[in-house]
């Protein structure tokens, strides 16, 4: 009978055995697949054990996201708290304890939660964790100025709009304001999340939690006169000086297009004889209605190509919160396949036809004009901190290419700074600086109820600072009256006048 | 002596690592052992002196985890393996001179088997848990009864085989009787209770005798195809054994499939799977060295338990994360000592019967444990049944308890002679 005892408890042996071969293969080999499975529960519990990341403001010192910690059955968890009550709320984002989560604490979670594959701070973490200590994440420093983030939502308050303010030079994002806005600590409260959802702006919109800056569409109106300008000019069909006959409208398709459609006009209906740098002065829709139809529309979009349209604007908050701009046809990006017949040039030179924009990619046009032509890629991020102060990341400042030409910059920023000077954006002037800056007043289809914008740049010799302003839905808000003032109290915060 | 005051440290030591006021429990259980040390000692002194440490120490292991998921079962726990001790020096005490004479009452035993076995169909005192009718309860104590049918099983197979293992082995027909009642019996209990796992486990045990009396390789066969046969019928009658099949060849869905638990559409591992979806995870996150006692995720982050039945059928899912891949290794290695200890046991006896009943014994221990961890591991279809000494629930420490004290009856006759 022992023959039969010795195969049996072979049979036995190798049943076990199986066992730790089964439990080597799940905890050893396919243990990095299922860490990354979205319906991973365990995962999800453990990354509450680490001591998040910090999000910290460009001084180091304002905490937009820092930790309370809970003790629950014997068990640490760190859970989310943001001490500035909504600074930046819709970039910063939130995560909460069911883990859902927006902004960069969504994009940055490696890094706060220390689970980037960096050498040293893998060995840190299993010391930490073998040690039965805290693991740590990454604190994260942005290049967000809070002085200039708080002013601007302060000088949005209820209206519904985003100013965005960055180094043209660098592309780093001082402030990225979106209102109506919101505390992210109301998220994780009972109630809280449904309190956001109806928070209201002026615009009767209730979307505290859309990022208007990177995700909202507005239609960029006169504004969008530097793209065309900046065709008309880099293409060498025009020059600043090339002359022009308004007689208060424009010929398309055998119909008058009317100046009056343009309210930035303070000046009379009717301007005569004017060169083009005259027509972007003061803002006049029959001269890029002209210029338009003279280099076509094809021409025009291929130049926003080159200023970042139709593609999503890099940043480091997460993909799906960002939009490109360009033509819109059914709430779909579209480029047509065939312009020239698709389009109406003349109302696409001054920025109506189906053109949406975001207030990103506006302030990335005049950046780049006060770039000298080269577009900065704009981030946020400007560093990331080991929990022991070591330097895990840094941005180093880069561009996507060059647009235009330096002199197309140069002719370019001279006719915005006549803008500010004796154009339609005089309300942003500052005594002692020369601002450059370009106005827009679009149509939303209601009478007299306008999108206001403004983008500009200061210094105009050497640019320090770029902003771009847009106020929804301003009942005869023309944008060289609403936005350009909000442009210049946040340029002088910046620089300091 | 030495392993006794070995692995009671050990156990020490991982207690202070949960808190220092569980200590109370280390020494309250270090006691015991010493105490059930003390009853082998003198009732079977020639007994093999692995056994009884290596059961301690998987049942400290047990009992350290199952504290460290809910301190009061713990407590309950303690209180089934102080009974679980007592049954162990009772059945040392009583069977000191001579255990043979339990062959004798094997038909008591075999229709027992069958009593226990059937106990949670009857109406008033059985009850349903995850599917499958395997408990009963008496007043505020649940009781599984199959886990001691098992042994019951177990001896009376040992003690029917070594009877008629030569007249089996010629194949005469009238002697199958009995077997065939024992094979349609738990096929029975298979579609009864709807459990497969113990339906697989004292079949096993009855396929491991039946070779082990006759040497028919063919008559095993014979019997795996009848089992086969049943299987499917099963599979095709029984959708909660459909359920578990599918569960293990698909756990993860992609697209949605109808969830008969909620009634909607939705990822099979958010429904029927879950269980052993999140049980992997659980197991995956442990890796090499295992997040380590008391630091382990098994609640939400709002203190919701993740994965039911952790620390009974599950607890393995548990240990694999705390201890990692290093530990639960090494704490398979002591199941497979145990094991090779046990069929020691079996080949060092000098008569048919004891050989019949170590083996049986040991090797219904090993396939428990390959059952239910193979199925939180996905070598087989999930089956919920106890992990022998580590899981939570009292029927499955006196079970395993009397195992134990059978080995050591076996090997004391065997070394005393």
């Amino acid at each position: 009978m022992n023959g039969q005892l010795n195969r049996l408890a072979l049979v036995a042996v190798v049943m076990l055995a199986a066992l730790i071969a089964a439990t080597t293969y799940w905890q050893a080999w396919a243990a990095g697949s299922l860490a990354a499975k979205q319906d991973n529960a365990v995962e999800l519990v453990s990354q509450f054990e680490v001591s998040r990341g910090l999000i910290l403001a460009a001084n180091g010192k304002t905490v937009l996201a820092a930790n309370r910690k809970v003790k629950r059955n014997g068990q640490t968890f760190f859970f989310r708290r943001y001490p500035t009550h909504g600074m930046a709320a819709q970039t910063v984002g939130y995560s909460t304890s069911a883990l859902s989560q927006t902004g960069l604490e969504e994009s940055l979670n490696d890094y706060l939660t220390g689970s980037t594959t960096n050498l040293s701070n893998a060995i840190q973490r299993t010391l930490d964790r073998l040690g039965g200590g805290t693991v740590y994440g990454d604190n994260v420093v942005l290049t967000i100025k809070p002085q200039v983030q708080r002013l601007a939502q302060q000088l949005l308050g209820n209206r519904c709009g985003a100013v965005v303010a960055m180094n043209p030079r660098t592309g780093a994002i001082y402030a990225l304001a979106s209102s109506p806005t919101y505390d992210q600590n109301l998220i994780d409260k009972r109630g809280g999340y449904a309190k956001v959802l109806k928070t209201k702006g002026t615009c009767g919109d209730s979307s505290a939690l859309l990022n208007r800056t990177t995700d909202g569409l507005f239609t960029p109106g006169s504004t969008f006169k530097m793209v065309t300008a900046a065709a008309a000019l880099d293409s060498g069909a025009f020059t600043p000086t090339s002359g022009f006959n308004d007689p208060g409208y424009c010929v398309e398709y055998g119909k008058h297009v009317s100046n009056a459609g343009n309210p930035d006009q303070n000046g009379p209906e009717t301007y005569g004889n004017v060169t083009l740098a005259q027509g972007f002065q003061h803002s006049i829709n029959s001269v890029f209605c002209n210029v338009g139809k003279a280099i076509g529309a094809k021409t025009i979009l291929d130049y926003a190509k080159k200023f970042g349209f139709y593609a999503t604007p890099p940043l480091e908050t997460p993909a799906n919160q960002r939009v490109p701009s360009g033509l819109y046809q059914n709430g779909k990006l579209w480029f047509p396949k065939k312009p020239q017949y698709q389009v109406d040039p003349g109302r696409l030179a001054f920025g109506q036809e189906r053109m949406q924009v975001t207030p990103l990619q506006m302030l990335m046009v005049a950046s780049t004009i006060a770039n000298g032509g080269v577009v900065p890629r704009p981030y946020i991020v400007d560093r990331v901190l080991g929990h022991n102060g070591s330097v895990v990341a840094r941005t180093r400042a880069s561009n996507l290419g060059r647009a235009i030409k330096p002199e197309t910059a140069s002719a370019l920023t001279q006719m915005m700074v006549s803008v500010v000077q004796g154009g339609t954006g005089t309300a942003a002037q500052i005594p002692g600086i020369q601002v450059a800056g370009k106005t827009g007043t679009a149509e939303t289809g209601i009478n007299n109820v306008y999108t206001a914008w403004f983008v500009s740049f200061a210094p105009a010799n050497n640019p320090k600072v770029a902003v771009a302003v847009v106020l929804e839905k301003q009942l005869n808000g023309f944008g060289g009256a609403v936005s350009a003032p909000i442009a210049k109290q946040i340029l002088q915060k910046i620089l300091h006048r | 002596m030495l392993t006794a005051v070995g692995f009671a440290s050990v156990y020490i030591a991982r207690k202070s690592h949960v808190s220092a006021a569980s200590l109370t429990y280390a020494v309250f259980f270090f006691a015991l052992y010493l105490a059930a040390h003390v009853v082998a000692r003198f009732t079977v002194p020639n007994a093999d002196p692995y056994l009884l440490p290596l059961a301690g120490l998987l049942t400290a292991i047990g009992l350290t985890e199952i504290y460290r998921l809910g301190p009061s079962n713990a407590f309950k726990q303690g209180l089934w393996v102080v009974i679980g001790v007592t049954v162990f020096a009772l059945a040392l005490v009583a069977l000191r001179r001579d255990y043979r004479q339990l062959e004798n009452y094997k038909y008591l035993f075999g229709l027992g088997a069958i009593g226990l076995l059937f106990m949670p169909l009857l109406p008033g005192l059985g009850q349903t848990v995850n599917g499958a009718r395997l408990w009963i309860h008496f007043g505020g104590l649940q009781f599984q009864p199959g886990e001691l049918g098992k042994i019951a099983l177990i001896v009376f197979l040992a003690a029917y085989l070594r009877e008629k293992r030569e007249v089996l082995a010629q194949g005469r027909i009238k002697d199958w009787g009995p077997l065939l009642v024992i094979w349609g019996g738990a096929m029975l209990v298979l579609f009864a209770t709807d459990d497969l796992g113990s339906a697989l486990l004292y079949y096993g045990i009855f396929l491991a005798i039946l070779y082990a009396a006759t040497a028919r390789l063919k008559f095993v066969a014979a019997f795996v195809g009848l089992f086969l046969i049943g299987s499917v019928a099963v599979y095709q009658g029984t959708p909660h054994v459909r359920e578990r099949v599918i569960n293990w060849i698909h756990p993860w869905t992609t697209h949605k499939v109808f969830c008969p638990l909620t009634g909607t559409m939705t990822l099979r591992q958010d429904c029927t799977s879950y269980q052993e979806v999140q049980s992997l995870y659980s197991i995956a996150h442990g890796g090499y060295g295992g997040t380590g006692l008391g630091s382990g995720v098994f609640t939400t982050a709002q203190g919701h338990p993740l994965i039911p039945y952790l620390s009974t059928d599950f607890i393995y899912s548990a240990l694999a994360q705390e201890l990692g891949l290093m530990g639960v290794s090494a704490l398979l290695l002591i199941y497979m000592v145990f094991a090779l200890r046990g069929f020691r046991v079996s080949l060092a006896a000098n008569d048919g019967f004891s050989k019949l009943l170590a083996a049986g014994l040991t090797f219904g221990f090993a396939l428990q444990t390959f059952v239910i961890v193979g199925g939180i591991l996905r070598v087989i279809p999930l089956t919920g049944i106890t992990l022998p000494f580590v899981s939570y629930g009292g029927s499955s420490v006196i079970a395993n308890f009397l195992v134990v004290a059978g080995l050591m009856l076996v090997s004391d006759r065997a070394n005393s002679s």
